[in-house]
């Protein structure tokens, strides 16, 4: 808390949410550090990309009948060959590959944001619940943590998928193929949020303002919910970007493996597992195009998280 | 110590059990066993005999006693794919995996710790800064994409390594090894660097943070004040301390190797444990995924306990407390 937000609320018009936003130390670290400014700038970018992709895209790379095989294969605009209708080429198919990458990008942001928001819902919560009620509850969720965190990300995620895949009729998981990869990631990756989450609220149960919400006769999960829930958000926040980065590399990866998306709606991961079947004929552009989306799009990610979890740690202020 | 050593194990004999269970169910109720083996055409009487032959009409939990006393003698049923003993494909493809992970494991560490500590001692000269900017690079591409870009250059553009397979390999009774050919060895550069990427960056910022917050210590500065060389200060007593979470660390990225291992096998299309899951999971084949999960939750079980063990034995600390 500041001066001027102290000035201002003393006044007649409590400051806009967005003013306070300005005058956060928040912001104002995010000022001072280029590589913040620019990974969320890129990210930003590749959002909107995302978000518009059926309105800005040149071509709509699922409709049949404007694909012409005439146009197969022919390099990005700059190599011999090229032509600018296909600034970066087009795959097997005819298909305008920068149009491809906006929608494979869609595909792969819808799917690792869901997925995020479905680990933090139940990593949250769990650990809330955990931190809070502890006894028998708090020594079988940790259990679980445990056991689970025995076993890379990865490998619960594609076992998960692999699973449903074997189990469900196959017309049956085509439909349900998009929330199965959300699940299976979501849930190999719940456990790091409910272990922060829970040391945060087995600090925060015993401070004064929990006790005071008791005595007046708050029931346990207003508490959680609306007291203790905003004071352990920091360090949720930091998990979530750094774990969206990681959710898209699973995803780009059991779409990779021929598991994850099914291929009606292509990925990143897909895409590159397309080209990499012509990769020999010398159409590297179909593999590498997708490939270098990828790594600009987590490099943003990872960048914004380590300097959010900067931000966030009190050991550097 | 024997409440943790005890909780420990408890633990892992739960994950096995539960493993064994969903493997269990996965083999017994996914498909018609008796439809498998004797196909549609089979008389009823075929069937009832069949049933009775695979012990179906017991209760589930013999069932499930029966199917755990068979695994552990390695019996895991027939595949679907190519009707041989899972058991024994299985076998067949571990030396593939086990020769990969142990060139990865090597490479990550016999590099990424000597750049560790390189990146500790001299933090701010810019061959440091450029290990920590590539180490950030290198987390944030997936290793599908490092093998194919591998791929693209060295085999591709530069027909210098091949780009899929084992090569030429040598049985020596019953363990196949690329260690012995040329062409095995060419095989395993890309594999190997495309698999041990990823842990060669881990292993690179534990080791200088480790070094980082060791060489701050009073210790170390009595050291120089006693007049002792930089090069045993940072060797005997920096790096020596800094060993202890890196063992930790190396043990359990062994089992991730074997895990990423999956990834790599299918770009380079080596014949190993992770591209046979990868086979039997689209094409069906629920026994081979069925040993397979139980094969892995065993090696994932053993190797925790393997590090818990080690953490006792290399840190005086933990037994005390």
């Amino acid at each position: 808390m500041n001066t001027s937000t102290l000035a201002t609320s003393a006044g007649d018009s409590a400051p806009s949410a967005w003013q306070r936003f300005l005058d956060s130390d928040f912001y104002y670290s995010f000022r001072r550090s280029p590589t913040a400014m620019v990974s969320a700038l890129v990210l930003a970018l590749f959002v909107l990309v995302a978000l518009l992709a059926p309105w800005i895209a040149p071509q709509d790379p699922f409709d049949v009948a404007a694909l012409d095989l005439l146009n197969a294969r022919l390099p990005p605009a700059w190599l011999e060959g090229g032509q600018l209708r296909f600034p970066l080429g087009t795959d097997g198919q005819g298909r305008d590959l920068m149009s491809v990458l906006m929608y494979g990008l869609r595909i792969s942001l819808l799917v690792s944001v869901c997925a995020t928001l479905f680990a933090l819902a139940v990593g949250v919560t769990l650990g809330l619940l955990s931190g809070y009620i502890g006894g028998k509850l708090d020594n079988l969720i940790m259990r679980l943590a445990d056991m689970q965190l025995s076993f890379p990300t990865i490998l619960v995620a594609l076992l998960i998928d692999g699973l449903s895949r074997a189990l469900l009729p196959r017309t049956v998981h085509e439909r349900l193929a998009l929330f199965v990869v959300i699940f299976a990631i979501g849930i190999s990756t719940w456990v790091q949020y409910a272990r922060t989450v829970r040391g945060a609220t087995l600090v925060e149960k015993s401070k004064d303002y929990v006790h005071a919400a008791r005595l007046i006769g708050m029931g346990p999960l207003r508490i959680l919910f609306r007291h203790v829930l905003p004071n352990v958000l920091g360090p949720v926040l930091v998990i979530a970007t750094l774990s969206l980065g990681l959710a898209i590399l699973t995803e780009a990866t059991l779409s990779f493996l021929g598991l994850g998306v099914p291929p009606t709606s292509p990925s990143l991961g897909t895409l590159i597992r397309i080209g990499n079947e012509v990769l020999f004929s010398g159409e590297w552009w179909v593999t590498i195009m997708p490939g270098l989306v990828l790594i600009v799009l987590v490099l943003a990610i990872n960048l914004l998280g380590d300097w959010l979890r900067d931000v966030f740690n009190p050991k550097l202020k | 110590m024997f409440r943790f050593l005890s909780t420990r194990l408890w633990n892992g004999a739960l994950v096995m059990i539960g493993v064994s269970f969903i493997s269990f169910l996965l083999f017994n109720y996914i498909g018609d066993p008796v439809n498998n083996l004797l196909g549609e055409r089979a008389t009823i009487e075929q069937r009832e005999a069949m049933r009775l032959a695979l012990g179906l009409d017991q209760p589930l939990v013999l069932r499930f006693l029966s199917y755990l006393s068979l695994a552990v003698q390695g019996e895991f049923g027939v595949s679907y794919r190519n009707i041989e003993p899972v058991g024994q494909i299985l076998l067949s493809r571990v030396p593939a995996t086990l020769e990969l992970a142990l060139c990865a494991a090597l490479l990550a560490l016999g590099l990424g710790i000597p750049m560790g500590v390189y990146a500790g001692i001299k933090r701010n000269a810019w061959g440091a800064q450029l290990l920590q900017v590539v180490s950030l690079v290198g987390i944030s591409i997936p290793s599908f994409l490092t093998g194919i870009i591998l791929i693209l250059i060295f085999s591709v553009m530069l027909p210098w390594l091949p780009a899929y397979g084992r090569g030429e390999v040598v049985n020596l009774g019953g363990w196949t090894t690329g260690f012995l050919t040329v062409s095995g060895l060419k095989s395993l550069v890309m594999p190997s660097i495309t698999l041990a990427l990823f842990q060669l960056t881990l292993f690179m910022r534990l080791v200088r943070s480790e070094m980082l917050e060791v060489l701050r210590t009073d210790y170390i500065k009595f050291a120089r004040a006693r007049g002792i060389v930089d090069r045993s200060i940072y060797f005997h007593h920096a790096l020596k301390n800094t060993l202890i979470p890196v063992i930790t660390v190396a043990g359990l990225q062994l089992g991730a190797l074997i895990a990423f291992s999956i990834i790599t096998e299918t770009v380079f299309q080596w014949p190993g444990l992770g591209l046979l899951i990868i086979q039997a999971i689209t094409f069906g084949d629920i026994p081979v995924i069925a040993a397979y999960l139980m094969l892995i939750a065993l090696l994932f079980v053993t190797i925790n306990t393997v590090v818990d063990l080690l953490y006792f034995w290399v840190d005086p600390r933990v037994r005390i407390s």
